[in-house]
């Protein structure tokens, strides 16, 4: 076979409690992101996504410790985005136990920072992570700040100038569709996949294991990001490989 | 005496990983070390690494005394020895990236990049994928790893390698000879069958 296609569960962080998490399995505390990710680490969970979505500078060191305390329970890759601005910033991440690093704003304020981060510690920790909004048939415009802020950027030109710079992996989100359990922007995630040679994941939008499964045929995605249709109870990780691979797709076995 | 298992810590990503997956293992003699002196005594070496080949060369070659000490303690004493990720490809003669440098020579091969056969076939080589033991080996059962890497292992002898992968070619996925094992996939990554087979490292008898 083949490298599988990757389910990641994305767990949204802030001031180092969970936002939206898990509500299906009996946790202690259902707050606390190292709990979360157990559960997804026993259900078989390909990678985890932390996303830091309060990170305000001064905060950093909550973020770190959830990181640290996760490593030190979970045997699975973990990648942390939200507020990463320089490469000391992913070097914290990185020794505490993420095995990637998203790069969002920075990335698109000061672009080098891709090249700090591949240069020191590898293309294979360096994520890019790109939120675009169509603003015209075949053609998407980067958003910053979780979507509100219009950047006057071009998202497939954005994806390949970071895909140049270092960036490992791509990690595509439509603000189109995040949130609204439509299924990804597969034209989105088409138009990056088919420009870059570095693997790109889908992510925004996910309502139903169809959607995974189109964000791959149809989106080219290597991964798909999801995190209600998990957290909700409403499929587990094992469901999502089976339909990858119902599909003939290749997918991990849940043992 | 419980064995003592150095670890040792020239700065790689992946060092607080490694170590919490050995102490998942129930390992208890496991010691974080950049001393020379522990590896020279220690039972049982793991050596991390993530990243660039020759960053990783150059931090392990800057603490004085630590690749005689591994020299010693792995190739005259015969203690067995894991390397992962960066770590394995060390063992190489030498590694191209970003220039060219040199290896530790204990495994005949070259540190290449992953050229992609087609479009689909994206690099790095990033997720799990099989490995599949190319003969039987003590340490390697066949099943599913993680892989996060864009260089790979060209072996000079095909009986160095353990078990290979397939990501649009087929790659190396663990290579050695003797009481040396090196591992292309992150075993402190790979949940279950990573695990295990730290558990078969820390109880080898090569």
């Amino acid at each position: 076979m083949t490298v599988r296609i990757r389910v990641i569960p994305c767990l949204d962080v802030a001031d180092g409690r969970v936002v939206k998490g898990v509500n299906f399995v009996d946790l202690k505390d259902a707050g606390d992101p190292v709990e979360q990710a157990r559960a997804y680490d026993a259900a078989g969970a390909d990678e985890l996504c932390f996303l830091d979505i309060g990170a305000s500078h001064e905060n950093r060191d909550t973020i770190i410790d959830v990181v640290r305390r996760t490593a030190e329970v979970c045997f699975m890759p973990v990648t942390v985005g939200g507020g990463v601005r320089t490469a000391d910033d992913a070097r914290a991440l990185l020794m505490a136990g993420a095995d990637k690093v998203a790069v969002n704003s920075a990335a698109v304020s000061r672009p080098e920072v891709v090249s700090d981060i591949a240069g020191r510690f590898g293309s294979q920790c360096m994520v890019a992570s790109i939120d675009a909004r169509q603003v015209d048939e075949g053609c998407w415009e980067i958003f910053t700040h979780g979507g509100r802020t219009p950047t006057g950027i071009d998202a497939l030109e954005h994806a390949v100038r970071m895909a140049e710079l270092g960036a490992g992996e791509l990690l595509v989100t439509s603000m189109d569709r995040d949130g609204t359990r439509d299924g990804y922007d597969l034209s989105l995630t088409r138009v990056i996949a088919d420009a870059v040679s570095i693997p790109v994941v889908a992510s925004g939008g996910v309502g139903n294991l169809d959607h995974m499964v189109e964000g791959v045929i149809k989106g080219g995605a290597n991964a798909v990001l999801a995190a209600s249709i998990f957290h909700f109870g409403q499929h587990s990780i094992s469901e999502a490989h089976d339909a990858l691979r119902a599909a003939g797709l290749p997918a991990r076995h849940n043992s | 005496m419980a064995e003592t298992i150095a670890l040792i810590d020239f700065g790689a990503g992946n060092l607080h990983s490694v170590h919490n997956a050995l102490m998942a293992t129930g390992a208890s003699g496991v010691v974080v070390t950049a001393d020379p002196d522990v590896v020279a005594a220690a039972d049982r070496i793991v050596l991390p690494g993530v990243g660039a080949f020759g960053a990783c060369r150059d931090a392990l070659a800057s603490i004085d005394g630590m690749i005689a000490a591994m020299e010693q303690q792995v190739r005259q004493e015969g203690a067995p020895f894991l390397g992962i990720c960066v770590g394995m490809q060390l063992l190489a003669d030498k590694g191209i990236e970003f220039g060219e440098h040199q290896g530790l020579g204990w495994i005949g091969g070259t540190v290449h990049a992953i050229e992609a056969p087609s479009a689909d076939i994206k690099i790095p080589h990033m997720g799990w994928n099989d490995v599949t033991p190319t003969a039987g080996h003590d340490l390697l059962e066949a099943g599913e790893a993680y892989y996060l890497h864009g260089y790979h292992f060209d072996a000079t002898n095909a009986d160095d390698i353990f078990a290979t992968t397939y990501h649009g070619r087929t790659l190396v996925s663990a290579i050695g000879r003797d009481n040396i094992v090196g591992v292309q996939f992150h075993p402190e990554k790979s949940q279950a069958y990573g695990l295990a087979f730290l558990k078969r490292f820390l109880e080898w008898k090569p």
